[in-house]
């Protein structure tokens, strides 16, 4: 299976390892990043499905904030394989980006870019692509309120099952 | 002889009845078509709920060549401008109609990106609940606003177009002053307003 | 725009010949709030940008305040043009994290009005691209087949276009008695009225003329561009969820995947054509196997995850109670990730959702299918005319609602 490919040719390259509900997932390594996702690609797994982040603002790894959680999800079109890579950023840390290996990396990479504020390294044309230019502040951050500031959006009034 | 002829022929009336009557029989409709609604509308337009008997078949996406807006879909913060610069760019007379609740109210999009409404930022004539409003309540805003039209004087004065072109220069001095995109200044004029406790920016 | 020629070209490059042009986002091609800013030289686009964000309404930001059964009207909104077919995605979505598995009747019942909302879909995709081209007639024939789907689904949902027909576990209720003899009509119309678009467009020398051989593409390409549906299968990959990853029972069924050879818009049509024809194949067997099974629930029995029937409710005690903590405290959630794909009208719809075990979901990503699909754009039409970026545009079949959540 993949992970064992990955372990044998990559050793340390992931960290963490889990198949809840049967998706083969793996947390790897921030510098092993493009060596991974390169094996991957030459192991089959040539369609970059989506790639989005995740914001954990509290969470404490071995003393340091590692906030984001940058997801990719890759499909096998010979075998229909699936497969998640995940790897843990953060605040202001960069990945870099593999718009040179899928091209459907482009748009995704740049939207988590506006919704997260995480930069990639490389990208042809790093800016913004769902809200407008000079947006204050990236949308998708837990410390970014729903309603943007807006008093007529009563955000409050419709969403009375927050935490 | 010529004068028999053309008592059947002739009729007066006001000038106020007969320009209003023309009007509210030929709204060209510019279908401001953003999301869901201007699905809905599209079945409008076909051929089971028909809104051309209405005289409104010629849909012109050009807004210098219609007469009413249809506003037909959620407005976001990032198309406001957008919108406003297409009001702007309808030649007078023009009525707006919001369709469906997210052009009217923002609907269930309570968030940052949405426009809370868009009689925030341009003067609606008539709003049409619904998410989306079947064809009938489409139609039932067009009836509603041709009634509207009917009660309109030519000596009336439109104060709210003329305060919307202040406030178009208004959002064009704040982009050049603060070097903010259209969006941005916008938004700010929008918050800045909720700030006063007013409803709409113009 | 203000910064215009910051995503365009540099005005040292700015010569007399290049003329920079914005299509859209209020256009008149009623795909929504699409905006293309290209450079042209003469009729010739050298680049083409597309922005998008225009429909961005933060439904992302609000899932995660929201419960997972009213997330279920939001997602209705992606793809407005099929939306049951985004309630059943997430319902699997959800039922794959929980771990649970909807009973056969709803999965029949899921599989039926999928297929009617993709007979829809492609009906509005091919009647608004013919629209573009001028061809309106085909959009008044094909229309009147959608409102008869309107029909069915207002009879079923209760709503015409928004139906949030699912829920999690199965659907809110069962088909009623007037949908059969409906559908049964409809699938006798429907190919009549599949054969007139044919009879205007297939072997119309206009059309010929518009479509070939504007925007192919290799499959090799495709794949890379995260190219999925009919996009995909037109450039000649026979890739289809349906078949390569099966949901609901799909491998029970019988039906084939229309393949094509170029990619080019012409091979999309033949193949969107085709695939309106394998649906009412779908329509007809899901309703012989609803026959088959006779009645039965339409939603799973676990009170924890879906709402007793009010009768249940009004007379017993632990039904009351179930209610209750369904809707004050939301269903009890395990922790931890899915990923959960269906084949939509326009690809694979992804649903990505991280659940930390509260009542509202952590995360939920949609993954829309035409994000890559119009990302793409400007590589396909480098160098050709803009009435073939019209085309290209009108087959690609971007809605905005998914593409900007």
């Amino acid at each position: 299976m993949i992970l064992e490919r990955i372990d044998e040719q990559l050793p340390g390259a992931l960290l963490d390892r889990h198949d809840f509900r049967g998706d083969v997932t793996a947390v790897v390594a921030k510098d092993r990043y493009l060596e991974t996702v390169d094996l991957a690609f030459k192991e089959g797994f040539q369609q970059l499905m989506d790639l989005t982040a995740v914001d954990w603002p509290e969470r404490d790894l071995d003393g340091r904030l590692v906030r984001f959680d940058v997801v990719l999800h890759l499909l096998n079109l010979a075998t229909q394989a699936r497969l998640r890579l995940k790897v843990r950023l953060a605040e202001h840390e960069a990945l870099p980006s593999i718009t040179g290996r899928f091209h459907s990396a482009d748009w995704a990479e740049r939207e988590v870019f506006d919704l997260f504020g995480i930069s990639f390294d490389g990208h042809p044309n790093l800016s913004r692509l769902l809200t407008w230019e000079d947006f204050p502040g990236h949308a998708l951050r837990k410390d970014f309120p729903l309603d943007g500031g807006d008093p007529f959006c009563m955000a409050d009034s419709t969403a009375p099952y927050t935490h | 002889m010529a004068e028999m002829d053309l008592n059947d022929a002739v009729m007066t009336t006001r000038l106020d009845a007969v320009v209003n009557w023309a009007r509210k029989n030929s709204l060209w409709p510019m279908p401001f078509g953003t999301a869901c609604c201007a699905i809905e509308f599209m079945s409008v337009m076909a051929s089971k709920y028909d809104l051309s008997r209405f005289g409104a078949e010629a849909m012109r996406f050009s807004p210098r060549q219609s007469d009413m807006m249809l506003v037909l879909g959620t407005v976001t913060n990032k198309m406001a401008p957008v919108l406003r610069t297409i009001y702007a760019q309808m030649a007078e007379p023009k009525w707006v109609i919001s369709v469906g609740v997210c052009a009217s109210s923002g609907g269930m999009y309570r968030t940052y990106a949405t426009l809370q409404g868009i009689d925030r930022v341009v003067p609606v004539d008539v709003y049409v609940p619904g998410c989306p409003p079947r064809p009938e309540s489409m139609i039932y805003g067009v009836m509603k606003l041709q009634e509207k039209i009917e009660k309109e004087s030519l000596s009336m004065r439109k104060d709210h177009i003329r305060r919307f072109y202040e406030s178009m220069d208004r959002q064009r001095g704040i982009e050049r002053d603060k070097g903010l995109t259209e969006q941005q200044a916008v938004r700010e004029m929008v918050l800045d307003a909720a700030d006063h406790n007013l409803a709409t920016i113009y | 725009m203000a910064t215009l020629d910051s995503i365009a070209i540099s005005r040292q490059q700015l010569d007399g010949d290049k003329m920079i042009v914005n299509f859209g986002p209020s256009h008149p091609t009623t795909h929504g709030t699409l905006h293309i800013v290209m450079e042209l030289e003469g009729e010739i686009i050298t680049k083409a940008t597309p922005q998008i964000g225009y429909l961005h309404r933060g439904v992302e930001k609000l899932g995660e305040n929201l419960t997972y059964n009213q997330f279920v009207p939001l997602t209705d909104r992606l793809n407005y043009c099929s939306s049951i077919m985004n309630n059943v995605g997430y319902a699997l979505a959800v039922e794959k994290l929980l771990g649970i598995q909807d009973p056969p009747r709803s999965r029949v019942i899921r599989v039926l009005v999928s297929e009617l909302a993709r007979v829809a879909d492609h009906i509005i995709c091919l009647g608004i691209n013919a629209v573009d081209l001028g061809a309106f007639t085909a959009f008044l024939y094909l229309f009147r087949q959608r409102e008869t789907v309107y029909d069915l689904f207002e009879m079923s949902a209760g709503q015409r276009l928004h139906t949030s027909f699912t829920r999690v576990g199965g659907l809110f209720r069962d088909l009623p008695e007037g949908f059969y003899p409906l559908c049964e009509r409809f699938l006798v119309e429907c190919p009549e009225a599949i054969d007139e678009l044919e009879k205007l467009l297939t072997k119309n020398p206009i059309w010929h003329d518009r479509t070939k051989g504007v925007g192919a593409m290799s499959a090799a390409d495709a794949v890379s561009w995260g190219y999925t549906g009919p996009c995909l299968r037109a450039c000649g990959l026979g890739h289809d969820l349906r078949v390569a990853q099966p949901y609901l029972d799909y491998d029970q069924y019988d039906f084939d995947i229309p393949v094509g050879t170029t990619g080019d818009v012409f091979d999309r049509y033949l193949v969107r054509v085709e695939e309106m024809r394998q649906c009412l194949r779908i329509i007809r067997q899901a309703l012989d196997k609803l026959k088959e099974l006779g009645p039965g629930p339409v939603i799973v029995d676990d009170y924890k995850i879906a709402l007793p029937p009010k009768e249940k409710v009004y007379t017993r005690m632990e039904s009351l109670i179930h209610h209750f903590k369904l809707i004050m405290h939301g269903m009890e959630m395990p922790v931890g990730e899915v990923y959960s794909a269906t084949e939509a009208a326009n690809g694979e719809l992804g649903y990505y959702i991280v659940s930390d075990g509260g009542k509202n979901p952590y995360r939920i990503h949609v993954r829309p299918p035409c994000l890559p699909i119009f990302n793409s754009f400007d590589s396909k039409v480098r160098g050709r005319l803009i009435a073939d970026a019209v085309s290209e545009l009108g087959a690609m079949n971007v809605i905005a609602g998914e593409l900007d959540r």
